[in-house]
């Protein structure tokens, strides 16, 4: 049963990085497109700062750098070039993915996998303590927002980017600071990834950034629903790991699960009221 | 609506020039760190894509497809909406394709079983089209987000229908068509043995052509364009904001559709899991260079054919997904650039009265 438990936790957790990414940077008026690549920019570094290093903390450091550099791209060319922001994060993932392979060509001489990293070896139950990192991510986020003078500033920029403008807040500087906090979180995820998995393999995060980019929206933007979000699209995906072979329903059925119940949400009143006013808007 | 001052052709090709420049610095340094000459590479790039037959096939082969689903993008973000589902559009006409070939009887005629092939690639296209612009039009659901989580949807299901039902044993592939298939340009010219390249880039030519007339020449081209400048002006002025939008969604669809009916009706005949290769994606790009001009887009189509096949063709000196990198590289300087451009040219040329 407790395997049970840590095996769900352990698929949760790249989600609940990444959607908690993904909520600071949509709260902030940021189209979270890019969660995808940040996640593999960050399993990318942490495997090859884990490698480099021997320490699979500086790993996990370097797999916030690479993604939080990442998403430092994305601030300059959508805030300092007001590039589309759609656009911008297509281009990204697409940046991320072929970058990766072409970096782990050059350094390891494979274009599939990295060698093995030993991470933090067995690491416990949650495969390391990142795991645990990983559940604070998005309780912490929603103390942020809800709670701290910078969280009212996010909601601000996000909701009334003018309003904020005449009350003294810098749009530009806060919607900065949440792109490079939404790196720097799912860039955790990515590490996590990488570590428990014990190797980078190129394309391994597979849609995971857009699974937690579905949890945002089905969790309504809210940081403890959207952990619920990330929680029930991770069982859904345990129970058919432990379904399988039992052919109770196809694996391409419960994989729509997530997408699924996100177009739903959209298409219900609910889903739109709740999102940022200013989403995707930063360029006017 | 207003244009803003200055000459039309420096913001159109400006920006698309500064990312080729930029790209072509960032691709020498790429080089570089695997100790290769640029010159080399850049070398070894354009001989084996313009070079000789078979590369120019390879080009045209994967320029088809991508003109395919760059119009697609085109018309929707022509309408002020981004379609990000023609990956899976793509893959549907694919399917659409496939199965109306899979329905004929053996010996059809050509005249009659092409264009029900076509017609069925672009059905499929149209419907996935419509569920984005359904949703937007009845509920106001967002389409950005719709036709992400729409490629899984109808990618999964494709999957599932080919894996359980209709594949060859042994493969992720659907049987042979008995009819609607296109010649291979080899067929036409031995030159050319071996590359995908066929019939369906006239197909393509044909799309650009009927995409700028419906843009350009039509009243509900006129419609769609007037809603992309300005929906409030546009809802002003009469026009339906939902029911353009649906339109210019499912128009989308059908042309990405249609993209599908390379690969299965003219190289390989059947469909097969994973044909796009993220042409689909690529789209987005092949849109955004060819500024959303149909001959824009073929041109653009070009280039980022020559880039992803070149990438195949230096593979031995660095790697391929350089060329990745490139494309990313020059969708990022496009797109950072035209609001730049666009306001320099402002500044450059001084207002009329």
């Amino acid at each position: 049963m407790s395997d049970l438990l840590f095996q769900w936790l352990r698929i949760a957790a790249p989600y609940l990085c990444a959607a908690a990414g993904g909520v600071l940077s949509e709260r902030a008026g940021i189209i979270a497109l890019t969660l995808e690549g940040y996640l593999l920019a960050g399993a990318f570094g942490a495997a090859l700062g884990a490698l480099a290093t021997d320490g699979p903390w500086l790993g996990v450091a370097a797999g916030i750098g690479a993604a939080t550099a990442v998403a430092a791209l994305h601030a300059a060319a959508t805030l300092r070039f007001r590039a589309d922001q759609v656009v911008t994060g297509v281009a990204l993932n697409l940046l991320v993915d072929g970058a990766t392979t072409f970096v782990l060509r050059r350094v390891y001489d494979s274009s599939a996998n990295s060698p093995r990293v030993e991470g933090f070896g067995s690491g416990g139950d949650l495969g390391s303590p990142v795991g645990w990192l990983a559940l604070l991510a998005l309780p912490a986020l929603w103390w942020l927002l809800a709670r701290t003078r910078f969280g009212l500033r996010v909601r601000a920029v996000g909701e009334a980017p003018e309003a904020a403008t005449t009350a003294g807040i810098s749009v530009a500087r806060v919607r900065w600071l949440a792109v490079l906090g939404s790196g720097a979180l799912a860039g955790l995820g990515g590490a996590f990834l990488a570590l428990d998995q014990h190797k980078f393999s190129t394309g391994m995060t597979a849609g995971r950034g857009f699974i937690a980019l579905a949890a945002v929206i089905f969790g309504r933007w809210d940081p403890l629903r959207t952990a619920g979000a990330c929680l029930l699209f991770a069982a859904a995906e345990t129970l058919q790991i432990r379904l399988q072979g039992t052919a109770a329903i196809p694996s391409q059925f419960t994989e729509m699960i997530p997408y699924a119940l996100t177009i739903v949400a959209l298409a219900t009143l609910a889903g739109r009221a709740a999102a940022p006013a200013a989403l995707g808007k930063a360029e006017s | 609506m207003s244009r803003p001052p200055g000459p039309r052709w420096a913001e159109a090709l400006l920006p698309p020039l500064v990312a080729l420049a930029i790209a072509l610095v960032v691709g020498d340094l790429l080089i570089l760190t695997f100790g290769q000459s640029p010159r080399i590479v850049w070398g070894v790039l354009l001989e084996g894509t313009w070079g000789n037959a078979y590369g120019m096939g390879q080009v045209l082969y994967k320029a088809t497809t991508l003109t395919c689903t760059g119009l697609a993008v085109a018309v929707a973000l022509r309408a002020g909406l981004f379609n990000i589902a023609a990956e899976s559009q793509l893959a549907a006409g694919g399917f659409g394709a496939a199965m109306a070939g899979l329905a004929l009887p053996a010996g059809a005629p050509a005249i009659l079983a092409v264009p029900f092939c076509l017609g069925a690639a672009m059905t499929a296209g149209a419907i996935v089209g419509a569920v984005p612009g359904g949703l937007k039009a009845k509920a106001g659901a967002n389409e950005v987000i719709v036709t992400i989580c729409l490629n899984f949807l109808v990618l999964a299901l494709l999957n599932w229908a080919v894996a359980e039902h209709l594949h060859v044993p042994d493969s992720l592939h659907t049987a042979t068509i008995r009819a609607g298939g296109l010649p291979r340009l080899a067929d036409v010219h031995a030159a050319f043995r071996g590359s995908a390249a066929n019939a369906t880039v006239l197909v393509a030519v044909a799309a650009i052509v009927a995409t700028w007339w419906g843009l350009f020449r039509t009243p509900g081209g006129y419609a769609l364009r007037a809603v992309g400048l300005s929906p409030a002006a546009a809802e002003y002025g009469g026009v339906s904001l939902g029911r353009t939008w649906f339109r210019a969604l499912v128009w989308s669809g059908a042309l990405a559709g249609l993209g599908g009916v390379n690969y299965v009706l003219g190289y390989k005949r059947y469909y097969e899991e994973g044909f796009g290769f993220g042409a689909g994606f690529l789209g987005i790009a092949v849109a955004l260079v060819g500024r959303n001009h149909p001959v824009g887009v073929g041109i653009a189509a070009l280039l980022f054919a020559t880039l992803s096949q070149g990438g195949l063709a230096v593979n031995a000196l660095v790697p391929k997904q350089m060329m990745d990198v490139l494309q990313a590289v020059v969708i990022l300087a496009v797109v950072a650039s035209v609001p730049e451009v666009r306001r320099l040219v402002a500044q450059a040329v001084p207002r009329r009265p």
